[in-house]
């Protein structure tokens, strides 16, 4: 018999003990890796492949951070998060940062004592249905039986929506998006909701996409962004200037491929600065003065991050729209570097 | 270890503590005691210390604020305005219906398989003996997607009901079509069935449903009483007065006199004109499906339980029935099975509890029970795991222990009387 | 008399009727014995024909070869016409590691493979009596070195922890002719835990920096597919059978504290779903523990699940208990034995013989719910690797493949176990009937 000796050495051993101390800098910095909450599979936005490597649009984000960090994108944990326990494992300092497409609304950040620092992902709710419906509008939507994944936002969206349009539905709560999906697919509801990224995911996918229509309505705002915990700005600040540094590289025209090229040619102070060239930009906020550089060097830019997971180039085929920078007509801004 | 306990000493003396086995037990549970408050009372002040550091003490109140979720399946009014005290309700009314029909119809399984797996039919025998390992040994969270499915993939959907204006003109038949003479309808959403309508019923509803209780319970009241008559004058003049058309007429002639009374009629489901049948009853296929992997899973635990009991009474037993002039039916009922029952009963008893603690992976097949409103969404939208996971864990446990007693008092009435 | 006449051999027996021989007589037995038989034959047959028309030309259509689902469909519509389906097994091909092994880095394949077969060999002693004894040192050390296979890292960090059970086991011996059996045991556990708590990890520090021998580490987020499914199962079923031993003598003791907080913990634990256990080690654990306070989610995991089997099994022991005729008892009392003497050598062993089915099906029970702890976003082999080979735009869509093949193994594994436990009921049987 096996007696317990198991036990004593699993607990002795990984016991992570220690505190999660109030700088969560430190704690990333003494561990030499950055634990990164994940979704269980999103399709573009993060899963492992086949050989078990992460990818994806809030993946990449991780990898920004942990290159800006520790100087290697590839010293990131990824902790696979349900919708149920994503929060409580950031709380409980089980992960670092969460990236999992998580919607910015006030009581999460009020009630549940989180930050969100950004929002990478401008996105809405909208609705899928059949074509030979005959719908074209989601007010057309009265009685119809609507599959919605639970435990999201989505689900009060829902409810408002339809209430404030004085019309009933029968809701379909569903786990996740897979099983959603096929009994979309089969019929089993008349309408599947969700973020409209989401429903291109899964439209592009349909053996039969042709048959399938996007409802016009985009019934929410759905900010989506990285969330840390509560009352550690400085670590705030680390991963929402990672982000913008991104964004600014885009601005800047600095690609992953560029950036040595451009560090040595350019005149601009800004890409100097943000480059680490000039000033003691990555010093003031706790890190090395390449930190962004490296974030670039090893994820992209903004705009590289958006097309090579879900932009139009893949199968998933999301066009920029909102989140185009501001100057092409978007919303992604970042505050100045300086 | 000591075996001769010395005559006791007057002098008590503190070693006597851990040496002298009358007091060590004492000491031992002193101890024990001591210790298992200790860690609770750990427990408990680091609980209070991280609801604190959060700036959120243990507290109820958010049961009362507005859900703002809608639920598929409701038996008490709800709608998004509802607070998550009842939206709670509601998933606690679905977790029990399910376990109370789960384990009717588990049982019912239980007992038919049980008894095929010892047929002499060897087809049947062989299959009911595949369904038993097969059920028993793959995980139920499997049983439940793969069951769910193909009730949805092999249905149709209520848009093939359809009758529109250009199909009436062109003479075609919609794709699918309602079964029993166009009284349900089996769609890959639910099984439509008729429902019950009454033109002059009262103002309030459940008034009609108890004065139809009412109207049976007296019925079966009188019967109950003709037949206990019967029975007397049977024993006192050997002669049994015939009382089945008595019978006949007191248990319906009343209750078709209210539900006539009350303008009862069928309420029969309409194909769909927009998306859904309009009127009658649906039972909704997630309700449905973990409905069959319940009752299949559970049953194949129950049909051996049967087995093992039917095994348990002795050859003899059945020889000697047989020896009385008993017929092999009369045989089972009066002589197997009573005996059958004590061993069969126990383990049937945690049988129903796994089943009703089971129905707490209904969000596999999109069913909202106790575990998808309190649990799952109510939990998420506030934030409140603390608060909704020990609720949550409270009403489990009462129920469990509510059927576990009920079932024990009823264990006791058949167990044997030793004397 | 002389012309009587006298048969000197038997004539040659008659062949049976048709209907009693060969073929027929099996078939006129065991499936038409009657018209209640036959109508039974009937539906079986009708209902395994109904099955297999489905699934067959499904299972025949299968695809071995493709990179995406929507290949597999065209093969499919290819091969067997429009609107033919077929499995689509490529995806079984492309993915089978995540579903054996999860994330586990992909050149370190052999080191769980090493450890599951080094658990074959532990388990023997176990479970067959022919096989040499010595091999119980090997199950002995078995979980420090499954444990070092598996999460790799410094080689002193088990050793070390073993070390712990040395000091409890020497502890025991130096205290019990001092202060008795159950006091040793105490106070072993405690010098145990205190050896752990304060010295190991500074020890096991010490001596890797001193000597480093070790393997590459593996965080236990990389564990997923059926390593994650076994490592919680054999934890699990081999700390809760002493637990739940524990536990059942603890509900017949005679102290009524003792007696008082077992029947609350075991009702407790059977009271609940496990899926809430499970919700609690992931989200409340956190809450009744020091602030900051972190520890893996599978071995939280882990931990909850022992209880939950634990209580199980003690109610399991519970029966074989209280199936003993008294007698025994009191024979063992009569003989002299100490209360921990009379357990391990009388009652015991014959409780545990009895209990034996039900605690297999228990392990069976146990194995089956580690599925569960795809609700905490465990990669699973049922739910959570299937949703991260879903998330793959190749195979988003695919379903009833993956279930079919981790169903497979999952029965195979199970049903393994419950005819060893009915190889076991025969052979322990030592009353003759």
């Amino acid at each position: 018999m096996k007696k317990s000796v198991f036990f004593g050495a699993l607990a002795a051993t990984t016991l992570v003990a220690g505190m999660a101390s109030a700088a969560t800098i430190d704690d990333v910095k003494a561990r030499g890796e950055l634990l990164c909450g994940s979704s269980t599979g999103l399709t573009g936005f993060g899963a492992p492949d086949a050989s078990g490597n992460w990818t994806g649009f809030d993946v990449d984000l991780c990898r920004a951070v942990a290159a800006a960090v520790l100087g290697d994108a590839t010293k990131v944990k990824f902790v696979p998060l349900t919708g149920e326990t994503r929060f409580t494992a950031l709380q409980s300092g089980e992960v670092d940062l969460l990236s999992r497409n998580s919607t910015w609304t006030m009581s999460r950040d009020s009630e549940l004592a989180l930050d969100f620092v950004a929002v990478n992902y401008y996105d809405g709710q909208g609705f899928m249905v059949k074509k030979d419906l005959g719908v074209s509008s989601a007010k057309e939507l009265d009685g119809a039986t609507v599959c919605i994944q639970t435990g999201t936002t989505t689900e009060l969206n829902l409810a408002d929506f339809f209430k404030q349009n004085n019309i009933t539905y029968q809701p379909v709560n569903v786990a996740d998006d897979n099983e959603a999906q096929s009994q979309y697919v089969a019929g089993a509801c008349d309408a599947y909701t969700t973020d409209a990224s989401g429903l291109a995911a899964s439209r592009a996918t349909l053996p039969d996409a042709e048959n399938h229509i996007i409802l016009p309505e985009i019934i929410s705002k759905e900010p989506l962004g990285p969330v840390v915990r509560h009352g550690d700005s400085n670590w705030g600040d680390i991963v929402r200037w990672t982000y913008y540094a991104l964004l600014i590289a885009e601005e800047k025209g600095i690609t992953q491929a560029n950036v040595e090229e451009v560090l040595a040619s350019t005149t601009d102070e800004e890409v100097k600065r943000l480059l680490g060239a000039s000033g003691d930009m990555g010093v003031k906020i706790g890190l090395d003065n390449a930190a962004f550089k490296n974030a670039i060097l090893a994820v992209g830019n903004y705009g590289e991050i958006f097309a090579r997971n879900i932009g139009e180039g893949t199968s998933i085929n999301l066009a920029r729209g909102l989140n185009a920078l501001w100057t092409q007509g978007g919303l992604q801004y970042a505050p100045p570097f300086r | 270890m000591t075996m001769i306990n010395a005559a006791p000493r007057d002098d008590f003396r503190l070693s006597m503590l851990i040496y002298d086995t009358r007091y060590r037990a004492i000491t031992i549970q002193l101890f024990v005691l001591a210790l298992v408050l200790a860690a609770i009372w750990w427990l408990g002040s680091n609980l209070q210390a991280n609801l604190e550091a959060k700036g959120r003490p243990l507290s109820f109140e958010f049961l009362w604020s507005r859900a703002g979720y809608d639920i598929g399946q409701t038996f008490i009014p709800y709608t998004s305005d509802s607070t998550h005290f009842r939206a709670m309700l509601v998933g606690l009314l679905n977790t029990l219906v399910l376990a109370l029909f789960g384990c009717l119809f588990a049982t019912i399984i239980g007992v038919i398989v049980g008894v095929l797996r010892l047929s002499k039919n060897w087809l049947v025998a062989l299959l009911t003996s595949i369904y038993v390992e097969i059920f028993r040994n793959i995980p139920l969270l499997l049983w439940i997607l793969v069951i769910f499915v193909p009730l949805y993939e092999m249905t149709p959907a209520p848009n093939a009901f359809k009758v529109t204006d250009e199909m009436i003109a062109s003479g075609t038949e919609p794709a699918a079509s309602m079964i029993l003479g166009g009284t349900v309808a089996v769609t890959n959403r639910g099984t439509y069935i008729p429902g019950f309508l009454f033109d002059r019923g009262f103002e309030a509803g459940w008034m009609t449903t108890l004065a139809i209780f009412l109207v049976i319970a007296g019925s079966l009241a009188v019967h109950l009483t003709l037949n206990a008559r019967a029975r007397r004058v049977q024993e006192a003049t050997g002669v049994r007065p015939t009382t089945w058309w008595k019978s006949l007429i007191v248990l319906f002639a009343p209750l078709v006199l209210v539900l006539w009374a009350l303008g009862f009629h069928l309420d029969i489901p309409q194909p769909p004109t927009r998306f859904n049948f309009e009127g009658g009853v649906v039972v909704q296929n997630p309700f449905v499906a973990m409905l069959i992997a319940l009752s299949l899973y559970t049953g194949a635990f129950i049909a051996e339980i049967v087995r093992a009991g039917i095994q348990s009474v002795s050859r003899g037993q059945t020889e000697a029935a047989f020896a009385l002039g008993l017929r092999p039916n009369r045989t089972m009922n009066l002589v197997i099975l009573p005996q059958a029952l004590r061993v069969i009963i126990p383990p049937l008893i945690s049988q129903f509890l796994n089943l009703t603690k089971n129905t707490s992976l209904g969000i596999a097949a999109s069913y909202a029970d106790l575990r998808g409103t309190l649990g799952g969404v109510t939990l998420n939208q506030t934030g409140r795991e603390v608060e909704a996971m020990l609720l949550m864990m409270l009403i489990y446990l009462s129920i469990s222990l509510i059927i576990s007693s009920l079932m024990n008092v009823y264990n006791r009435s058949v167990q044997l009387k030793e004397r | 008399m002389s012309d009587a006449f006298f048969r000197t051999e038997m004539t040659p027996p008659k062949a049976p009727p048709i209907t009693e021989r060969g073929v027929v007589k099996w078939l006129r037995e065991n499936l038409f014995a009657g018209p209640y038989n036959t109508i039974l034959t009937l539906v079986a047959l009708y209902v395994l024909y109904s099955l297999l028309s489905n699934v067959i030309p499904w299972l025949l259509n299968g695809v071995w070869n493709a990179n995406s689902l929507q290949e597999c469909r065209d093969i499919v519509a290819a091969s067997a016409g429009e609107g033919a389906t077929g499995a689509c097994w490529a995806m079984i091909r492309e993915r089978w590691n995540q579903f054996l092994f999860g994330l586990y880095p992909q050149d370190l394949y052999w080191r769980p493979a090493l450890a599951l077969a080094l658990l074959l060999v532990a388990i023997a002693p176990v479970l067959f009596s022919r096989v040499p004894r010595q091999l119980f040192w090997l199950t002995l050390f078995y979980p420090a070195i499954a444990f070092f296979l598996l999460w790799g890292g410094s080689i002193w960090t088990p050793i070390v922890a073993m070390m712990g059970f040395g000091v409890m086991a020497l502890a025991y011996r130096l205290l019990v002719p001092l202060t008795g059996v159950t006091v040793a045991a105490m106070l072993g556990v405690l010098a145990a835990v205190l050896w752990w708590l304060l010295l190991d990890a500074r020890l096991a520090e010490m001596l890797s920096t001193a000597i480093p021998v070790g393997l590459r580490s593996v965080g236990s987020d990389q564990f997923g597919g059926f390593l994650l499914a076994l490592v919680i199962g054999v934890t699990a079923i081999s700390f809760s059978l002493p637990l739940g031993i524990l536990l059942a003598l603890g509900r017949q003791s005679d102290l009524p504290v003792i007696k008082m907080l077992c029947v609350g913990f075991i009702e407790f634990i059977r009271g609940v779903p496990l899926i809430t256990l499970i919700f609690t080690a992931a989200l409340l654990l956190g809450y009744f523990l020091p602030r900051g306070t972190n520890f893996d989610t599978i071995l939280r995991v882990i931990i909850l699940v022992t209880f939950f089997a634990a209580a199980y099994l003690a109610e399991v022991i519970r029966g074989g208990l209280a199936a003993l005729p008294r007698g025994q008892y009191e024979a063992a009392d009569a003989l002299g034995l100490d209360y921990w003497r009379a357990q391990r050598l009388i009652i015991l062993p014959q409780a545990l013989k009895i209990s034996i089915p039900g605690i297999v099906s228990t392990f069976i029970g146990l194995f089956k719910d580690t599925t569960l702890v795809s609700f905490v976003a465990l990669l699973d082999p049922l739910r959570g690797v299937t949703s991260v080979v879903r998330a793959d735009l190749n195979w988003k869509g695919i379903y009833w493949e993956p279930y079919i093949f981790v169903g497979a193994i999952f029965f195979v594994i199970c049903f393994g176990m419950s005819r060893y436990s009915m190889y076991l009921e025969k052979k322990l049987k030592t009353d003759h009937r």
